[in-house]
């Protein structure tokens, strides 16, 4: 019994729980929980308002099913809305402050927070089940005038900007997904950069899901003032159950005048075993809005955790000249379901937009990539570019394309391109001639494929993004 | 509308003699028709065309009933000139005409009363609204190894009298092994605003060769539908030509089932559309089995406010190894309100297969448009030179080489 979790933990290294005490909401989805996490959250009564408004209209609304992978119904009541490290409810001043535990876990995650902030120079908000746990960094931030800390401190000391700009990009009206974070979100990262300032570091934060049975509803909102720049990462793991898990977050970008916003994630998830027993359902609702002229918003993504991964990292490109881009890795194995993509919406002129999708699908697998490409009868002179290849390894995975593709200006241009292979023999053949095990080779072979995607990632966590890649695909081949 | 239906539905059970069985199938699927009702944007493969909205938009007073007991006179005028061909002519949804000059008789067999059964997609109500409402439910048979020696033109021609009727049609078309048919359906259609629904399947068996162009260029405010379903055996081979021009709103759906190793589909179309013109050409190619190709390749002309949607589909299943698909989609959009949908998809769930597909949209490329100016064309005529090019492109694909002239000159594209 012991040998078998001891293999299992082998497969994801990321599976280990950490003992410490939690506060939870009572179980289930009502007015009284929501009242709960607002008042844990110490928020003020427009935010509860706000929330109680999403959960009114929450009532009205019915889950989508239009997606291709297919889920066992979810019971919302069963699942707990709000979990926090018992030691965290009293916020430490500094990260030496921190229970020991938690320091011990990310360290296991491979981000030891203390050394981080001195070698790697990136400043790191962990949000640990649903509560922020410690925002590395503070100081350097602070003298450029960059706010970064988590939202729920931002509802506090920022609440100008948060009411501003929450729910401008999704709003309370969205879907119900995006609807249900609205009325129970618990924590996230909230990021200012102040007019023509470019970050002096990269922004990240660290999302992991660690008690049972809890969902992860997390709110990133991130603003990008006149002429800044800032480039954010976000990497999540969490704990291997054999129960479903379902993390419904909502990311906010918002891009002004000649701003521009590189998000980058690295999503791994638990994908369940290898029976597909188990996993994270990674529903999640990504919008950037680029509101100013000039402005740009580049999504990157390499997902190879979750059961099932559905989602669709946007772009609104509202001002004129504004340039949205998305570059993404998928790859799904066992039986893991992706069914993930792009919107760009065309509103300003001149705007421009490129996808580069690569899907990689082994095992029992099903990867779809779905994306929208729409341009509205005033974006003059636009352009859109989509590349989305496929790779398949055995015969019993599925790779889709669906695209949806709408022009109505004649002055733009819209192309489309997808290609779905295998690796061939001949490649195969080639590198194990050359001394390379099959396993090695297809991991190289995989790599090259997805390289323009891997290009796009910080230097950091390129490096860790082309592990996975390798990690992930583990005795797929043969 | 319902009760029109309803009452519809009961006169015609009145006034003709259908056997029990097509009476009970029409019965089950009229009440399939009643649940559903026409498909609406919520339907996803009616996303970018609403035929509910069209029709009530377009269509006053839409009625189900057509009295098919008189016959009616053929405008001999609209038949093809300057090619030999066999023909069977429909006039307003009644058969008036079935002429094999050319062919030995006991080659073809024509089967009028045939048993009805229920549509194998039961989301489609439109085959269930074919089903209940088809008077006449023909087959064509084409015998093992003959092949006709001249195309066979099938007729829609609808006149003056016929207005906000709906007219159902089911035609059957079987080619035995070795046998090969060259069809062109033509549309000519002089009636305003009704709803035409025809109900096309295609089998084709081993070795069998069919080459299918509809042509419907003639402007006119019908609103069309058209399904096609193609059952593909070992080595057979469908070209599939379609002229998408004429009338207010069409749907081709074609639905072709690549069953045996070595069968191959192609599918070639072309939009010419303007004023408030709106089509849809929707493919769902289904390779089944190993070594099966499939090649698509659609271009569009869009002007004044029309709109055109592309959605492709193919599907490879896990036998389908050495699957070859391609799809490919332009469009050419000239004014400002005109509009270009597409939805190019791939189902894939077989590793060594080579599938790809393409699609672009824009306006007429300025250098080339200078650089024929340049040379002394005034703007217009570049124009109509480029675009006579771009559509040429596909014409090109018609393998017949009389067919292939005749529909060159139909498009009045010079060579």
């Amino acid at each position: 019994m012991r040998e078998k979790q001891i293999d299992k933990l082998k497969d994801y290294k990321y599976g280990f729980t950490t003992d410490i005490e939690n506060i939870r909401a009572p179980k289930g989805l009502n007015k009284e929980v929501i009242e709960f996490i607002s008042k844990a959250k110490k928020e003020p009564k427009w935010m509860l308002d706000w929330r109680m408004k999403a959960f009114e209209r929450l009532k009205n609304l019915k889950e989508p099913n239009w997606q291709k992978p297919k889920y066992p119904k979810i019971d919302y009541q069963d699942i707990y809305y709000y979990s926090a490290p018992k030691s965290a409810s009293e916020k430490p001043k500094n990260i030496d402050e921190l229970d020991p535990k938690l320091l011990e876990t990310y360290k296991k995650l491979g981000i030891p927070l203390q050394e981080q902030q001195r070698l790697n120079g990136i400043a790191v908000d962990a949000v640990f089940d649903s509560v922020s746990v410690a925002t590395t960094f503070k100081d350097k931030l602070n003298e450029v005038g960059v706010i970064f800390c988590s939202i729920s401190e931002a509802i506090q000391k920022h609440p100008e900007l948060v009411k501003k700009y929450l729910g401008s990009v999704i709003p309370l009206t969205d879907h119900y997904f995006a609807t249900l974070n609205s009325a129970v979100f618990t924590d996230g990262s909230f990021v200012y950069i102040p007019p023509g300032v470019k970050c002096p570091m990269e922004l990240s934060t660290y999302f992991r899901i660690n008690a049972s049975q809890t969902g992860q509803f997390e709110r990133t909102l991130i603003i990008a003032d006149k002429g800044s720049y800032v480039s954010y990462l976000e990497g999540c793991t969490a704990p291997m159950r054999d129960e479903n898990q379902l993390h419904a977050a909502n990311v906010e970008l918002v891009a002004l005048d000649n701003a521009e916003i590189k998000y980058s994630t690295v999503q791994n998830w638990y994908p369940g075993d290898e029976n597909g027993k188990g996993g994270i359902y990674n529903f999640v609702t990504k919008r950037g809005l680029c509101k100013g002229t000039n402005s740009k918003i580049s999504w990157t993504q390499v997902e190879t955790g979750s059961a099932i991964t559905w989602k669709y990292p946007s772009c609104v490109l509202q001002g004129d000249n504004s340039i949205g881009e998305f570059y993404s890795i998928a790859i799904t194995n066992n039986y893991q379901k992706a069914d993930t993509g792009t919107k760009m919406i065309h509103l300003g002129k001149n705007t421009k937009s490129k996808i580069i999708s690569k899907g990689i699908s082994a095992g029992f697998s099903d990867m779809t990539y779905r994306g929208l490409v729409d341009i509205s009868s005033k974006a003059k002179h636009s352009t859109n570019y989509t590349q989305c290849d496929s790779l398949l390894m055995g015969n019993k995975c599925g790779a889709h394309t669906v695209p949806y593709i709408k022009n109505k200006n004649p002055e733009s241009n819209i192309a489309h391109e997808a290609t779905t292979s295998k690796i061939s023999e001949e490649q195969l053949h080639y590198c194990q001639q050359r001394g390379l095990n099959p396993e090695e080779a297809v991991g190289l072979i995989v790599n090259g494929f997805c390289k323009e995607v891997l290009q796009q990632l910080p230097m950091e966590f390129a490096v860790e993004a082309q592990k996975l890649v390798g990690i992930s695909l583990e005795g797929s081949v043969g | 509308m319902e009760e029109q239906l309803k009452i519809d539905f009961e006169k015609l059970l009145e006034n003709s003699n259908f056997s029990k069985n097509n009476v009970e199938i029409k019965r089950k699927s009229f009440n399939n028709f009643i649940e559903k009702g026409f498909p609406n944007r919520r339907e996803e493969s009616w996303k970018f065309s609403d035929l509910n909205q069209i029709i009530s938009k377009n269509i006053k007073n839409l009625s189900f009933y057509n009295d098919l007991s008189k016959p009616n006179k053929i405008d001999q005028s609209i038949f093809i000139d300057g090619l030999e061909h066999n023909k069977l002519v429909f006039v307003n949804g009644r058969i008036e005409k079935i002429e094999f000059d050319y062919e030995e008789k006991n080659k073809i067999e024509i089967l009028d009363d045939l048993f009805l059964e229920k549509p194998k997609n039961a989301n489609n109500s439109l085959l269930f609204l074919n089903n209940a409402f088809v008077s006449k439910y023909f087959k064509l048979i084409v015998k093992k190894n003959y092949s006709l020696q001249k195309p066979l033109v099938i007729y829609n021609i609808t006149n003056k009298d016929l207005v906000s009727k709906s007219i159902n049609l089911k035609v059957d078309i079987l080619l035995e092994e070795n046998s090969s048919l060259k069809l062109i359906e033509f549309s000519d259609d002089k009636s305003t605003t009704n709803f035409i629904n025809i109900n096309y399947n295609l089998d084709l068996q081993k070795n069998s060769f069919l080459k299918n162009y509809k042509i419907d260029n003639n402007s006119n405010s019908n609103i069309k539908y058209y399904f096609n379903n193609i059952s593909q055996d070992n080595n057979s081979i469908s070209e599939i030509f379609l002229l998408s021009s004429g009338s207010e709103f069409i749907k081709n759906e074609i639905n072709c089932n690549l069953n045996g190793k070595y069968a191959s589909a192609f599918v070639n179309g072309v939009f010419i559309l303007n004023k408030t013109k709106h089509h849809e050409i929707k493919t769902n190619i289904n390779h089944l089995v190993e070594n099966t190709k499939s090649y698509q390749l659609i271009k569009g002309v869009l002007e004044d406010t029309s709109k055109a949607v592309y959605q492709g589909k193919i599907f490879v299943d896990s036998k389908a190894q050495k699957t070859d698909g391609y799809q490919l989609s332009k469009a050419i959009l000239l004014n400002d309100n005109t509009e270009f949908n597409a939805k190019p998809e791939l189902e894939i769930y077989a590793d060594d297969v080579k599938c790809s597909h393409g699609s672009a949209s824009g306006s007429l490329n300025e250098d080339s448009i200078f650089y024929l100016m340049s040379r002394g064309l005034n703007y217009k005529e570049a124009k109509k030179l480029l675009i006579n090019g771009f559509l040429l492109d596909v014409v090109e694909k018609i393998t017949d080489f009389e067919i292939k002239n005749l529909i060159k000159n139909i498009m009045s594209l010079k060579q």
